[in-house]
């Protein structure tokens, strides 16, 4: 895995969040709380991250998420999956 | 004190009732389970799925011969009577099968919440100081070396080959097949009495003081039989856990409910609603517990679903939903609605029989919404002091306005009622606590005089004898994730954010509503200096704001009350807080409230 592979795995993440719950790509940003920012519950969470898990053709364990709230925070376990 | 009458109405009893055991033969949780494992033997006790795979099916014997494998292990290790054993783990087979071990050598379960970090987790078991844990690696791993070293015997499962377990052993298949030779010897039972110690409970595990419920073998067996005389769980019923397993409700629906009845229990490794329903559809589910949260994520599918249909498919669902309404006005009959709501049912697995639903706070609106599509919703009430279960409603007919009655063996009074008939709601009887571990003042604090134990919840009896809750005598809330939490342990989170003085309190202690019931909520309650300009009162909001967010979901505020009356105080200067609340009870509506944000809360 290369250092230029990663954000660009954030922008498709981004991407991806925005088309699901309607946000402008461009209003979300890797730092942003996922559930702030998207105004969602952590139900609706988990249900994005099996669309997530289906586009990158990884699995995350649930355990893995426990205190991760960011963006950034997802890509990086999905990252470590792909690595 | 002024008492309303006690109810204890006979509880209607299930045919398929008598297919289970009779926990009045037995003294222990232990032997009856001992005695469930023998006599359901040929049939699935477990199955695990990961996603959309089933990974393991044990029945009853397989479950039988690891229970005694585990029990020698214990033994071995010097582990019986009275001794504490402590779980740690996710919902899986293995949970109870550790606990089955724990029971048969005589030891006391002690259920540890996953869901609280490694720290909190060594606040219980330093306070629990238990002679065993069993838990799983992902959960282990993140224990500082050293952190557990005070528990003599760890075992840990699904450790990959090469980690370093430090002192810790570890728990291989349950087959056997990987571990260590021990001695061959069957292990030895050991008996229990009715009022001995079966499990320690942590009622609150965050902050403040832990308050470990001593709960005595009678409380299950008295809670088992009321439950299952109800709602029996017998062989060929398919029993969803999902709620953490060291919760009471999964402990005794997910556990020795299923198990005692020679039911078959699912337990799935990821939470994602996707997942749950494919599972609720390939386990043909028949019953299942949720937390008001999973309820509504439910609705939200089937909207969605409805949403979806054309307008005149739309308008038939309507009048099916009418049409299966009156037909089961009186009970539910599942055929009826299966037959006339195919589609929806077909998305819950189209064997759904009851979905369990602990929590005062359900929304009446929403359980109605589920009957109507012939998906009944069994609320209830209860709180670990008092093991499981002290209400709930046996959908004879369905309420959506009430928790229930009080299930048989729980007598319920309301105490000090007001004009309107509402005062403390207080139990008694055999599913009580024998009270909290090594705190004899939580414990003289929890009952009255008279041996009864004081919930702390308001409310009050209709005609039929429903409980009404209607807000809290305590200042706590139970989320809608099932979890309690005292306001005053959040306070300090908020230590950072300049103000003359702040308070926490819980929504439904400071305004007690009827008919509609006021929100789980956390409200901030903070007055500033006299004559804070609207910049200054500008600044506080969105540094309480920041400070907020980076709170646990669960613990989040989600409404803000300022004030400008100093905070009555005691002479050692800590808030008198039942008189500030009566004060701004008077002096403001709740419409006064600045919202800081929607409730939002992990599940599991």
């Amino acid at each position: 895995m290369n250092a230029s592979s990663s954000p660009d795995l954030e922008t498709r993440l981004l991407t991806l969040a925005a088309a699901r719950f309607g946000k402008p790509v461009a209003s979300l940003a890797p730092g942003d709380d996922v559930f702030e920012k998207l105004g969602i519950d952590s139900i609706q969470a988990m249900e994005m991250l099996t669309e997530i898990e289906t586009t990158f053709g990884v699995e995350v364990p649930d355990y893995e998420l426990q205190g991760v709230t960011t963006f950034a925070g997802i890509a990086e376990l999905v990252r470590r999956r792909l690595g | 004190m002024d008492a309303a009458p006690e109810t204890r109405p006979a509880a209607p009893r299930d045919a398929r009732a008598y297919a289970m055991l009779d926990a009045s033969r037995y003294t222990s949780v232990g032997e009856m389970l001992r005695d469930a494992l023998v006599q359901f033997k040929t049939h699935v006790a477990f199955t695990e799925l990961d996603r959309r795979r089933v990974t393991q099916r044990l029945s009853y014997l397989d479950v039988k011969r690891a229970v005694e494998r585990l029990a020698r292990r214990l033994e071995d290790a010097g582990i019986g009577a009275g001794d504490r054993v402590a779980i740690v783990m996710t919902n899986q087979a293995r949970w109870p099968i550790a606990a089955m071990a724990a029971f048969f050598r005589g030891a006391v379960v002690v259920p540890i919440d996953y869901k609280l970090t490694p720290k909190e987790r060594e606040a219980l078991l330093a306070h629990a100081k238990p002679r065993a844990l069993v838990t799983e690696y992902p959960l282990f791993a993140p224990h500082a070396a050293g952190a557990l070293e005070a528990v003599s015997l760890v075992l840990v499962s699904e450790a990959p080959p090469n980690a370093r377990l430090g002192h810790a052993q570890r728990w291989g298949a349950l087959d056997g097949a990987d571990e260590p030779a021990g001695s061959d010897a069957p292990p030895t039972f050991v008996p229990r009495a009715r009022e001995d110690v079966a499990t320690i409970v942590y009622s609150s595990g965050t902050g403040g003081q832990p308050k470990g419920c001593m709960l005595p073998h009678r409380a299950y067996l008295a809670q088992y039989a009321a439950l299952t005389a109800l709602f029996p769980l017998v062989a060929g019923d398919r029993y969803f856990s999902i709620l953490p397993t060291n919760h009471a409700i999964d402990f005794m629906c997910g556990f020795l409910g299923p198990l005692c009845g020679g039911a078959m229990v699912v337990h799935q490794r990821t939470l994602r609603p996707e997942f749950l329903t494919a599972t609720m559809k390939s386990e043909r589910v028949t019953h299942m517990a949720v937390v008001p949260l999973l309820l509504t994520a439910f609705e939200r599918a089937i909207r969605e679903k409805l949403d979806a249909l054309p307008g005149w498919q739309r308008a038939a669902v309507e009048a099916l939903m009418q049409v299966n309404e009156r037909l089961t006005e009186r009970r539910p009959n599942r055929l009826v609605s299966r037959t006339l709501l195919r589609p929806i049912h077909e998305a819950f697995g189209g064997e759904l029989r009851v979905l369990f639903c602990g929590g005062a706070f359900v929304e009446q609106e929403r359980a109605e919404l589920f009957y109507r599509l012939g998906l009944p919703v069994a609320i209830g009430y209860g709180l670990t002091e008092a093991s499981t279960v002290a209400t709930v409603n046996d959908l004879r007919p369905f309420r959506g306005d009430s928790v229930g009655r009080a299930v048989d063996g729980v007598s319920l009074r309301i105490v000090d009622a007001d004009a309107s008939g509402v005062g403390e709601v207080q139990l008694h009887g055999p599913t009580l606590m024998l009270g909290y571990l090594d705190d004899p003042e939580q414990t003289r604090a929890a009952f009255t005089e008279d041996g009864w134990l004081r919930t702390g919840d308001l409310g009050h009896l209709d005609a039929s004898h429903h409980l009404h809750l209607v807000g809290r005598s305590k200042n706590m809330i139970v989320t809608r994730g099932g979890k309690n939490v005292y306001p005053e342990d959040i306070e300090g989170a908020f230590g950072g954010v300049a103000c003359e003085e702040l308070a926490v309190f819980a929504e439904g202690y400071l305004w007690q509503t009827r008919g509609e019931l006021v929100g789980e909520r956390l409200v901030v309650v903070a007055r500033l200096k006299s004559g804070a300009t609207e910049a200054e009162r500008l600044r506080f909001t969105e540094a309480l704001h920041a400070a907020n967010q980076r709170l646990a979901d669960y613990k989040r505020a989600h409404a803000l009350l300022l004030t400008d009356e100093a905070f009555p105080r005691t002479a050692s200067m800590k808030i008198k807080r039942g008189p500030l609340a009566e004060d701004l009870r008077a002096r403001y509506a709740q419409a006064d409230m600045l919202w800081l944000g929607e409730p939002v809360e992990a599940v599991r």
